[in-house]
């Protein structure tokens, strides 16, 4: 599909447009990835941040309490996710060089590694170096969203730190692509700019890591911005509406790419979007570092809107007839090991 | 007598392989296999939690039924095909492999020159390697050469449905055959695979096809009598497409007339 016919997908749709988009993107999930949803955690090991993004509960100039988990507390958070049977673990912090340091991570994820099937970072943007570092100590997944590919905005959402500069960080998703990490998530904040345009940007941008880097795995994630510390009023709110057109397009346009919900949304609007595109799920999510053991909500990211537990959702995915998939993916596959 | 399937020294009735994916259940899947008749069932190593045993994929595959054939799935080059194996085998699963090597997230192709590389180091540790290929009839050949027990050639691409669209490299390597030609991937109904065999594929295996549709059961018992109709059809010698060349004008009654 070329970007012309990407953009006539979100064009504003008939009633039965949309019910046949809708269709034609179930029928293409079915086929492409089964009866099935892979389930995964977030797993918050800082909060604490050196970026101020205007919209982020973490933004440095939020005065909220600021954590960074010893590695003794990750492995201990990680545990307890593994007794809920999760073997996809996606660690996230906020950007700071000297708490969630290269090594710091590095250590983790020696350690986690042969607990887990697959673990992805979601942490500040690296060199290649840094990245290969990481690969072979057992990260084989980077999570790195460029948030807005509309540049004004961006400028003016990202205030002060190393995430203030938009053509540093669009480069470093080929950074990990040429590090050896095999899985790139790449998304949009959903609310910062007009979503048609931000998803033909996402679209332009993955085709063109596609032909380049023609192994990697790519997934895209589309998370709508919630309230937070930072009391950010969203300049462009997507509707329900507009966001389900956008899981169904992204389907159609690229039938092999994963697409990631978070506990953002509501569970009803999660349930009704199993199987129309989203093929990972998180499940139980606590979005401040240490949250998992030790609940406090002065810690938080976000307000996370799905509250069920992992066994709730993991029936609601039984109940829509497909089966949640607890592992995916095969460690001892990782060069490293 | 009776008309088997022969792989690496064992007999099967059955001429249809059955992948375990994509199923909506455990329950439906065991129901499916079951409808199938199938013998044979593969399984992607990756899916295997050996840390949980009690819910798994395998405790659902009763293996004096069904002969277990563990595929390596998400391997993206040798080193890593052979990870697998190694793992499957130290776990019990036995030494029947199907290899997939494929680096392609987008077309799910396999790689040629990978999965010939892991199969010749496979075969040399004992295991009975089943490789999932292209379309290629000298790769198919290479690949025989070297001791792998079929050849499984694509349809089209996995999960596609297209059917055969590879089909005159599929009618040169099951020609030159030494080994069972299975076809594998992209057979998307009934007939694709019943064409398969009145090709004189010597199997199909099947996934997607039958885990997705709306009834996987149903689904099942119709690849069931769709490889049997196929077979049938080979052997009673019907679509004797000519091959050779023929010239327009038959020769008989002109040469030697002057």
């Amino acid at each position: 599909m070329n970007v012309q016919q990407f953009q006539n997908l979100l064009k504003p749709l008939t009633e039965s447009e949309r019910l046949h988009l809708f269709q034609s993107a179930r029928t293409l999930t079915r086929q492409r990835f089964g009866r099935t949803i892979q389930l995964f955690a977030p797993l918050y090991i800082s909060n604490e941040c050196v970026v101020t993004c205007t919209y982020c509960g973490f933004s440095r100039q939020n005065k909220i309490e600021r954590k960074t988990l010893t590695v003794d507390e990750v492995l201990k958070e990680a545990e307890y996710l593994r007794q809920q049977r999760f073997r996809h673990l996606l660690l996230v912090s906020g950007e700071h060089p000297k708490q969630v340091s290269p090594e710091y991570l590095s250590l983790i994820a020696q350690k986690l590694r042969p607990l887990f099937a697959s673990l992805a970072i979601e942490v500040a943007p690296f060199d290649k170096e840094t990245y290969s570092r990481l690969c072979a100590s057992g990260v084989d997944r980077v999570v790195l969203y460029q948030e807005t590919y509309d540049r004004l905005q961006y400028a003016s959402v990202h205030l002060a730190g190393p995430k203030k500069f938009y053509e540093k960080r669009i480069q470093s998703a080929e950074a990990v692509l040429q590090s050896g990490i095999r899985s790139l998530g790449m998304g949009i904040l959903l609310g910062l700019s007009d979503w048609r345009a931000e998803a033909t940007a996402l679209f332009e941008h993955l085709l063109g890591l596609r032909k380049k880097y023609w192994r990697a795995d790519y997934t895209v994630s589309f998370p709508r911005l919630r309230p937070c510390a930072s009391d950010f009023a969203i300049p462009h709110p997507v509707s329900d509406d507009d966001f389900k057109q956008l899981i169904a397009a992204f389907r159609l346009a690229l039938p092999e790419a994963g697409i990631v919900l978070s506990t953002r949304e509501s569970a009803t609007l999660r349930d009704e979007l199993i199987g129309l595109g989203v093929t990972q799920m998180s499940a139980g999510s606590r979005t401040e570092p240490g949250g998992y053991l030790h609940p406090d909500q002065a810690l938080k990211q976000f307000e996370t809107e799905d509250q069920r537990s992992p066994e709730e959702i993991s029936r609601a995915v039984q109940a829509k007839g497909l089966e949640p998939v607890w592992k995916d993916e095969e460690s001892t596959l990782m060069e490293v090991l | 007598m009776p008309d088997t399937l022969k792989i690496a020294g064992k007999e099967f009735n059955s001429r249809l392989l059955v992948g375990t994916g994509k199923f909506s259940s455990p329950q439906v899947m065991v129901q499916a296999l079951e409808a199938s008749g199938t013998e044979i069932v593969t399984v992607a190593l990756r899916r295997i939690d050996l840390s949980r045993p009690e819910t798994d994929i395998l405790h659902f595959i009763d293996r004096n039924k069904y002969l277990l054939l563990p595929n390596t799935s998400g391997a993206r080059n040798s080193i890593e095909a052979i990870r697998l194996a190694r793992l499957s085998r130290e776990a019990g699963l036995g030494n029947w492999l199907k290899l997939e090597v494929i680096p392609d997230p987008q077309y799910l192709l396999p790689d040629p020159i990978e999965t010939f590389k892991a199969a010749e180091i496979l075969i040399k540790e004992g295991f009975i390697v089943l490789p999932y290929i292209n379309a290629d009839p000298v790769l198919a050949k290479r690949l025989a050469d070297i001791g792998t027990a079929t050849v499984m050639p694509l349809g089209s691409p996995i999960g596609s449905a297209k059917g055969i669209k590879t089909k005159e490299n599929i009618r040169i390597i099951i020609e030159q055959a030494t080994v069972p030609v299975v076809v594998d991937a992209g057979l998307g109904a009934p007939s694709h695979a019943t064409e398969a065999l009145e090709m004189g594929a010597d199997a199909v295996l099947i996934n997607t096809a039958i885990a997705v549709a709306e009834d996987p059961v149903l689904m099942a018992e119709a690849f069931r009598l769709a490889v049997i109709a196929g077979r049938k059809g080979y052997e009673a010698g019907i679509a004797q497409e000519k091959e050779q060349a023929e010239a327009s004008s038959p020769l008989v009654g002109i040469v030697g007339q002057k």
